[in-house]
C-alpha cells in the first residue's frame, strides 16, 4: 500500500462529483460494503464500482479484507492535505484582497476630493466651502 | 467600510484554480490597483509580516514583471513573468514563476474584470502547466499538519453539499 504521495489532482477530480462526495459521507460515519453504499443511490452496482474505483485510485478510500465482504473505508489523509492547501491560500488571499479593498477605498476618496475641487474651481462665486 | 466578501476558489479542470471576489469600485480602478506598482505594494503581501521592496512592471505586451517579497528575518520571495494579453481595463493575460524551485514550475495566470453596477468582480485562473506541476505547487502549499481528521473531513463536505 502506498502510505502518501497521492496525485492531489486526482483528489479534486474525485471530489468533483456528488455521487463520491455522497459515499465520503457516508463512510465518515464508518466502513461500509458496495451494497451498503449503492443501496441509497438510482445507479447500477458497476456504476458506483466506477465512483468507488475512482476514490480508491485518489487515495481516499481503501479496501478491507474480511472474507468475501471486503469493506470499503474512508482514508481522510489526501483529503486533509488537498482541504489544508485550499485553506491556506484562501486565506492568504482573503487578507490581500482586504487589503486591495482598503486601497480601492482610498482611489475613491481621492478622486471625490478631485472632482470636489475642480468643481468648487468652476464655481462662479468665490464663497469659501470646504469638502471633507 | 465595505463588508466583506468571501474569495470563492473553485478547481475547474485537472489544471486550473480560478479565484473570484467582488471590489465595491469600478474596473479601471481595479486594474489600476493591479498593474500600477505603488499599488500593488500596499496589498499583494502574501502572509503576515512580509513586505514587498521590490515591484517592477513593463505593462506592454511581451513586458516583464518581477516581484520580490521579504520577511522579518529578511528572507526574501521572487516572483515574475511576461505578459502575453492586456486589454485595460478587462483583462491580463501573464506567464508566472516563483523563483523557489518548490512551486511547480511557471504557470499561466489570466485576471479578467467585470463591472456590474460600480461593482468589479474580479476572477483568477491560474493554470498550471501540468496536472505533475499542480500537484507539487499543492505538496508544497500543503500545512505540516496532516493528520487524519473526520471532523475537517465534515467540514469539507458541509460545505460543498
Amino acid at each position: 500500500m502506498k502510505p502518501y504521495g497521492y496525485s492531489l489532482d486526482a483528489t479534486f477530480a474525485a471530489l468533483a462529483d456528488p455521487t463520491r462526495r455522497a459515499i465520503l459521507a457516508r463512510l465518515a460515519n464508518g466502513e461500509a460494503a458496495v451494497t451498503e453504499l449503492a443501496a441509497p443511490f438510482d445507479m447500477s452496482q458497476p456504476a458506483i464500482s466506477k465512483h468507488l474505483k475512482v476514490l480508491e485510485r485518489a487515495g481516499l478510500i481503501t479496501r478491507g479484507r474480511e472474507g468475501q465482504r471486503r469493506p470499503r473505508k474512508l482514508e481522510p489523509r489526501p483529503l486533509a492535505e488537498a482541504t489544508d492547501w485550499i485553506e491556506r491560500y484562501r486565506r492568504i488571499w482573503e487578507a490581500n484582497f482586504k487589503r486591495l479593498d482598503a486601497v480601492l477605498q482610498d482611489l475613491k476618496s481621492n478622486e471625490k476630493k478631485m472632482v470636489d475641487a475642480l468643481l468648487e474651481d468652476v464655481k462662479p462665486k468665490p464663497k469659501k466651502r470646504r469638502s471633507k | 467600510m465595505t463588508p466583506t466578501a468571501p474569495v470563492k476558489i473553485a478547481t475547474p479542470t485537472d489544471r486550473e484554480l480560478v479565484m473570484t471576489r467582488v471590489f465595491d469600485a469600478p474596473r479601471g480602478m481595479v486594474f489600476d490597483a493591479l498593474t500600477k506598482p505603488e499599488l500593488l505594494k500596499k496589498w499583494l503581501l502574501g502572509p503576515p509580516g512580509w513586505t514587498m521592496p521590490v515591484c517592477d512592471i513593463d505593462l506592454r505586451v511581451g513586458g516583464k514583471y518581477r516581484y520580490v517579497w521579504q520577511n522579518a528575518e529578511g528572507r526574501t520571495m521572487g516572483m515574475g513573468g511576461t505578459f502575453q494579453e492586456i486589454m485595460r481595463p478587462s483583462r491580463i493575460v501573464a506567464t508566472e514563476v516563483y523563483e523557489e524551485y518548490w512551486t511547480g514550475g511557471e504557470t499561466l495566470v489570466t485576471t479578467e474584470l467585470v463591472e456590474t453596477g460600480s461593482k468589479t468582480t474580479l476572477s483568477t485562473t491560474v493554470r498550471y502547466a501540468s496536472r505533475e506541476a499542480r500537484d507539487a505547487a499543492i505538496k508544497m502549499g500543503a500545512t505540516k499538519g496532516l493528520e487524519a481528521s473526520y471532523n475537517r473531513l465534515d467540514q469539507l463536505l458541509a460545505a460543498q453539499n
